[in-house]
Order: C-alpha cells, then sequence, then structure tokens
C-alpha cells in the first residue's frame, strides 16, 4: 500500500503547473479568483489555450484527439487548474455528450462533433431535466414526431445550465409512449439555432444567471442527429451516468475554498488583536472541513484504484458526490460567515471586472454570500443527494 | 499511488479471521470480560502462534518486523471480531517503543513479548493529563546509581496484568521512560473495569527504586518516544474502529433486511435506507483516514506526521460515534440490549474515542498546526 503519487505523476503535476502559470491571462484568473463575473470569451479563451496542448479533453481515446489520461492524471489536472483560478472546462462537451458520441454515434456524427468540442467552436448544455421531469428523469414529456427525415420536437427543458451561451443541446425527448417510460426516449442533438428555440433565463437566489429554460415550439432535427437507435435513449443517458467520477468530488475547487477561507479568516480582525483564525471556535470548523477533505481525498483516490482494478467505474462515485457537495457547502457557508456583519452585503456591480466604484466591506467578501446561495444547487444538481443515496443503499448495501 | 494489500498481509488477514470467527465468539468474549482483565492466556498463546505477536519485533529478536500496513491488517480483524486481548498495548505500542529505543539489556523482553510469555504496558496518563503527551508530574530523581519514582499513573490500559510497565517520569533533564518490573516495593496497581469488558489499571508510585539499566532511550529524550507510541496507539485504535464499524455495518444491514414491521423489510424504507447510506459513508471515510494514519507513521516531516494522526484520530472518531449511534438506532430495542453484539461494538467503538485523544482533543491539536 502506498498513499503517495509516483514520480512521474509527480512530474506531470509540475508540467501542468508550469503550463497553467504561463498560460492561464492574469485576467481570467483574477475573475476566477475574485469571484468576478465569467463572460463566454472567458471560458472559450481558456479552452482554446488548452487546445494548443490537447489538453480539453486528455481521458478521450488518442484517435479522437485526447491523450488517454487516466483518472489519477485528470484529479491532478483538475486540482492544479483550480488551484491556479482557470475557469472550470464544462463537463457537458468533453465528459457528458462526448462519451456518449464515441460509444453509440456513427463515424459521421463522431468526425462532425467531436474535433468542433476540442476546438471550442460547439457549447454544449444538456437537455434533460423538465418542469415535471426532475430527479424521476424517465417521465420526461418533450415530444419528438417524426416527419419523413426529420423530428419535430416540441416541449419545455429546464435548468439548463449556460444555455444562453450555448449553440448545440444534447436532448432526452420522447418518441413513444408505449411500454416503460424508459423504454420510450430518444437521445437527439440539437443545433440550438434552429427555428423555433427559444432560451428564457432563470435567476438564481443569488442574483446569477447561469440556468434557463429551453422551449422548442415545432423545432426540425435531421433524422441523423438522433444518436443510435430510436427509442435508446435511456441506455445512452445511463451510459454517460456511469462517466460522471472523481470529478464529483470537486477536490480542487474545495482545495481552492479552504484555501481561500483561511486567508479571509486570517485578515479578519477579531478582537483582541487577534484574528479570526485564531478564535478556536471558528478555528475548529475550519479545521473540521479541512480534515472532511484530507478524507475525502483519500477516498477518491481507493476509487480511482478500484475502478482501475475491475476496468469499469463503481457506484462508489456517488460517496464522492455526496460528501464533496457537502464539503463544498460546508466551505462557503463558513467563507460568508467569516465576513460576520458583511455577509448580507449584495454589491452585484461589483461582479465586472472593471468595476473600481466604491465598495462597502472587505474587499475579499465580494461574491461570497452569493456563492453561499449559490451552492445550494451542488447537492440538488447532477443527482440530488437523496438520490445519490438510493444508489448507494441500492447498488452498495443490497437494500 | 497503490492500495493493494501484499500477498503476505491478504494470508495475515485471512488466517486471523478464520481463527476469530471460530474461536472469538460473543459468549466466549463475554466470558472472558467476566473473569476480568480482558486477556484469555488460551487466546493469548495463539496469538503467539499465529505469529502477530512478534509483529512490531525484529526477526532477529524472534519477531516478523511487520510494517505499520501489517499491523493495521491486525487491528481491523480484532476490531471486527471485538477482541479484548491487551493486543495493541503489548505488542504494537509497548513493543514498538522498545523496538525504537533498541536499550540492549531490554531486548530479551521482545523476545518473551514474541512467545507471549509477558505482556506490557504503556503507563503515561496521569489524572490530570488528559492526552497531553508531555503534561507528566510523576518525579524520577537519581539516588546512588538508579532512580526513584514517585506519583501516579492512570487509565493504564492491561496496567494490572502486564508484566512490564513503560513508566514516564519527569527528571530533571527531561521527561524519560523506565522500564519496570509490574511487582516493585512501593507499586500499587488496581484493575478498573472498563465499559467495553476490558480493564484499566489506576497506579500509585510510592519512592519505586529501580536501577539504571530502568531507562529506556536517552535521558531526558523520552517525548519523542511518547508520541512515537501514541502515534502507533492511534493508527491501531483507527484501524480497530475500522474493523469494528465493517462488522456493526454488515450486523445492521442483515438486521433491517431481515426484520420485519408493517409486512415488510425495514429495510425497504427509506428513511432506513438513507441512514444506512450515510452509515456506510462515513465508514469509508473511515477507512480512508485509518490508511493514511498508518502511511504516515513513519514520515519524518513531524508537522505532516501530527496532522495526519489527529486528522484520522478526528475523523474515525466521529464516524465511530455516528456509526455506532446509528446501528444502535436502527435496532430498535435490541440495539440497547446486552444481548446482541450491536450494543458490545457501541461500547467499544464509543471508549476508543477516549482513547489517546478524544474528537475535540485532535480537533485542536490538529487546528494548532494550521497553515493559513
Amino acid at each position: 500500500m502506498d498513499l503517495n503519487f509516483s514520480a512521474d505523476e509527480e512530474r506531470f503535476r509540475s508540467e501542468v503547473r508550469a503550463f497553467v502559470a504561463a498560460e492561464l491571462p492574469a485576467s481570467i484568473r483574477d475573475k476566477v479568483l475574485g469571484h468576478k463575473r465569467l463572460e463566454r470569451e472567458d471560458f472559450l479563451s481558456w479552452v482554446r489555450i488548452l487546445n494548443t496542448r490537447g489538453w480539453v479533453a486528455p481521458s478521450w481515446p488518442r484517435r479522437f484527439g485526447g491523450q488517454e489520461w487516466d483518472p489519477a492524471r485528470e484529479l491532478i489536472f483538475e486540482e492544479e487548474c483550480a488551484l491556479a483560478g482557470a475557469p472550470p472546462v464544462l463537463s457537458f462537451g468533453p465528459r457528458m455528450v462526448a462519451p456518449v458520441i464515441m460509444a453509440f454515434g456513427t463515424p459521421a456524427q463522431q468526425q462532425y462533433f467531436l474535433p468542433r468540442i476540442l476546438s471550442g467552436e460547439h457549447w454544449w448544455c444538456q437537455g434533460y431535466s423538465e418542469p415535471g421531469a426532475g430527479s424521476d428523469l424517465a417521465s420526461l414529456k418533450t415530444r419528438a414526431e417524426r416527419r419523413g427525415e426529420t423530428y419535430v420536437v416540441n416541449g419545455q427543458k429546464t435548468w439548463t445550465t449556460l444555455a444562453q451561451h450555448a449553440n448545440w443541446i444534447f436532448c432526452l425527448v420522447r418518441t413513444s409512449s408505449e411500454g416503460r417510460p424508459q423504454s420510450g426516449i430518444s437521445f437527439l442533438l440539437i443545433d440550438m439555432k434552429s427555428p423555433g428555440i427559444t432560451v428564457r433565463p432563470i435567476v438564481m437566489l443569488d442574483g446569477g444567471h447561469e440556468i434557463n429554460e429551453v422551449w422548442f415550439n415545432d423545432v426540425e432535427v435531421p433524422l441523423a442527429n438522433r444518436i443510435g437507435e430510436e427509442n435508446k435513449g435511456w441506455t445512452y443517458a445511463k451510459f454517460l451516468l456511469g462517466h460522471e467520477r472523481v470529478s464529483n468530488a470537486t477536490l480542487g475547487l474545495s482545495k481552492r475554498a479552504l484555501r481561500e477561507l483561511k486567508a479571509i479568516a486570517a485578515g479578519t480582525p477579531a478582537g483582541g488583536g487577534r484574528a479570526l483564525l485564531e478564535i478556536a471556535r471558528f478555528r475548529d470548523r475550519i479545521a473540521e472541513a479541512e480534515i472532511d477533505l484530507m478524507a475525502l481525498e483519500v477516498l477518491a483516490l481507493r476509487v480511482i484504484a478500484m475502478d482501475r482494478e475491475r476496468h469499469a467505474p463503481g457506484p462508489e462515485a456517488s460517496l464522492l458526490k455526496l460528501r464533496g457537495s457537502q464539503i463544498q457547502q460546508t466551505l462557503s457557508e463558513l467563507a460568508m460567515e467569516a465576513l460576520g456583519p458583511y455577509a448580507p452585503l449584495h454589491q452585484p456591480q461589483a461582479l465586472a471586472a472593471d468595476w473600481t466604484g466604491p465598495l462597502a466591506g472587505p474587499s475579499d467578501g465580494i461574491g461570497i454570500t452569493a456563492r453561499y446561495f449559490n451552492h445550494r444547487k451542488v447537492s440538488i444538481y447532477a443527482g440530488s443527494n437523496e438520490i445519490q443515496r438510493n444508489i448507494i443503499a441500492r447498488h452498495m448495501l443490497g437494500l | 499511488m497503490n492500495f493493494a494489500f501484499t500477498e503476505e498481509q491478504i494470508q495475515l488477514r485471512a488466517t486471523l479471521r478464520r481463527f476469530l470467527t471460530q474461536t472469538y465468539t460473543l459468549e466466549r468474549r463475554r466470558a472472558i470480560a467476566r473473569a476480568g482483565g480482558g486477556c484469555d492466556p488460551a487466546i493469548w498463546q495463539q496469538f503467539a502462534e499465529l505469529g502477530i505477536l512478534g509483529l512490531a519485533i525484529p526477526e532477529s529478536l524472534g519477531g516478523i518486523g511487520g510494517d505499520a500496513f501489517d499491523a493495521m491488517v491486525v487491528m481491523e480483524e480484532l476490531g471486527r471480531s471485538l477482541v479484548l486481548e491487551p493486543y495493541l498495548s503489548t505488542a504494537l505500542v509497548a513493543a514498538g517503543v522498545l523496538a525504537r529505543a533498541g536499550s540492549a539489556q531490554h531486548q530479551p523482553l521482545l523476545r518473551a513479548v514474541a512467545t507471549g510469555e509477558i505482556r506490557l504496558a504503556f503507563a503515561h496518563e496521569e489524572r490530570d493529563s488528559r492526552w497531553r503527551l508531555d503534561a507528566v508530574t510523576t518525579r524520577a530523581v537519581r539516588e546512588s546509581g538508579g532512580w526513584v519514582l514517585e506519583g501516579h499513573k492512570s487509565m493504564v490500559a492491561d496496567g494490572a496484568g502486564a508484566h512490564y510497565l513503560l513508566t514516564s517520569a519527569r527528571a530533571a533533564s527531561g521527561l524519560c521512560l523506565f522500564v519496570l518490573p509490574g511487582a516493585l516495593e512501593g507499586m500499587t496497581r488496581r484493575a478498573v473495569a472498563t465499559h467495553d469488558g476490558s480493564s484499566v489499571a489506576e497506579i500509585e508510585l510510592a519512592g519505586v527504586r529501580v536501577p539504571a539499566e530502568a531507562l529506556l532511550g536517552p535521558e531526558g529524550g523520552g517525548l519523542p518516544l511518547i508520541e512515537a507510541a501514541s502515534d502507533v496507539a492511534i493508527a491501531g485504535l483507527c484501524a480497530e474502529a475500522v474493523g469494528a464499524m465493517d462488522a456493526l455495518l454488515a450486523l445492521t444491514l442483515e438486521y433491517v433486511k431481515n426484520r420485519k414491521q408493517f409486512g415488510v423489510p425495514i429495510g425497504s424504507f427509506q428513511a432506513l435506507q438513507h441512514r444506512m447510506a450515510d452509515m456506510l459513508l462515513h465508514a469509508e471515510l473511515a477507512r480512508s483516514m485509518s490508511y493514511l494514519a498508518s502511511a504516515k507513521l513513519e514520515v519524518s516531516d513531524v508537522t505532516e506526521r501530527r496532522r495526519a494522526i489527529s486528522a484520522a484520530k478526528f475523523l474515525v472518531g466521529r464516524s465511530a460515534r455516528f456509526v455506532g449511534q446509528e446501528a444502535v438506532q436502527l435496532h430498535g430495542g435490541m440495539g440497547v440490549s446486552d444481548e446482541v453484539a450491536t450494543s458490545h461494538y457501541f461500547k467499544r467503538l464509543t471508549l476508543i474515542n477516549a482513547s489517546f485523544g478524544d474528537m475535540g482533543h485532535h480537533l485542536e491539536r490538529f487546528g494548532s498546526m494550521m497553515a493559513a
């Protein structure tokens, strides 16, 4: 047993660190670390920079333009990027739709879509949830009716992350109402510029716009944009869920949040010449979160080892999602509490990178309370924590 | 990065588990607890034959020279079978310190530990020390070529039954460790039962005279040895708790699958399924930290080692409390009875928290090393 990364992996970490330090534009880094609003172009700039090294989707097979990194390298890469203040590479293209296209798409679909994910030309969003289909996803109602060589799609998707930036959406749609709900679903790739698509913003509790409703009104989709067979979409979607892996633990982001929390607490006066970080009552809570993060990291490494051993992902990813989201929320909560009396301030104008106007409260307090509110989402999205517990109970405990 | 156990470790685990499953039944355990002292000589002899008493002892002294992960495997299995015998205190903690300190005159003791002839105890804590490693008030004064010890020791695991006591005392030069025979003029040992069926000793040292050779390691340099002993104990307790949680989780799972109410197994209720999912999560987090504690036991960077040890003891303690309390709750009335193993696991897990620093102690220690 050896819990250390290999010398080779440590060299790789240095390589990633040096690359990010050299290539990540300071303007983007400052926005990320300063909780400023990221524009579409910020995400895309970073994707283009990564693409010069072939690092947009490094776990892909080489024949599709990937590096065939194993999960340990992916974990190191994500951690280094997060700590350095790089914007996230969104999962929807590289990690969610791409594996489905690779496994079930036609050669023509693979040749068309995969390079455009790497170049950033296509920004994908996910059309799964509907107003009446959340955890019970198979009850979705958006219809696709066949008319000659096209499907005509009608219905509504919701909670669609960054659909306002996306030019493609992968959707689960109902193509049959016979049999079990799962057996009448198809998987379609839809151009967001298609006539009949309307994107309406959903303002979140922090005031931000990151999710949307996507409406489909007689939207025509070529049959060639269906993945695999008609009515087999559920199988492909389930395959995709099996790809949600160690990144569920969000180790890199939480390490960054912990570092930030300590910095805020160290710089916050708490009376008697002491900083908040020196107050046992508060320090204990930071310490507990840090210990939780240490344990999660070892657990994530164990899950990587288990997957490698059996050559297949297992249900343990649910443990990582469940715990990873709890830790993210705890860290956001502690950072907000560290602001103390300044926690209530809502200064959205300061989220613009070029804001130079007056600010109340500490400068490192910008966006902290908003993030606390925003992060309530992390135990809800990508399979709520209750769904994760269902998976653990069924697949790990046999209940 | 490699989480695989070696062939030898897999074999060791299998052999030990087979022996304990067959021999160390709940009935047998009850009998050992009733007899007092918490050590069955027949079981101890079997431990010697299995080789595990020599785990921390070099091969040249009759041991098997095992590493921290070998010890972890053994402790997990002892925890799984709720073993009362003072294996940790003798074979890992005290023998480990003796092997580390390497004083030639004490090496015959290690041979006798490996064969099961003698047991050792680590007599360090005192009434007011509350787990602080340097809080020693027992005095050691040089006198006519030897030492005189004056003071007391408290909550010493196996302290009344052990043949030798590794005893900490403060000399003018600093903290020292002494190897004391269990029966000496001026020494009184009183065994006191603990809630898990084991026993500890309260020890009085009133003008106890020992020869110069009783000093273990460098004079005044006892603290690193004491800390090493505490680290080994903590890694061992973490592994023991992991084994106990595994067993308790399995017991609880079996119970909720079989116990019927409202015409169905209670394990079909989502409220209970989610509690079991959380129990599993916390048990796996504890296992992760137990691995980390064993992995960092011999790390030369002191802060890195201390952080890992305190983090592990805190998190394993929290998991042990959670899993223990939940298991009792899910067992309903059976969980609060003495009849089923559940309550015995719960009690042992609870008491592990009070040994070598509880959650609050280690959270404080971890926090004090916090780098901003």
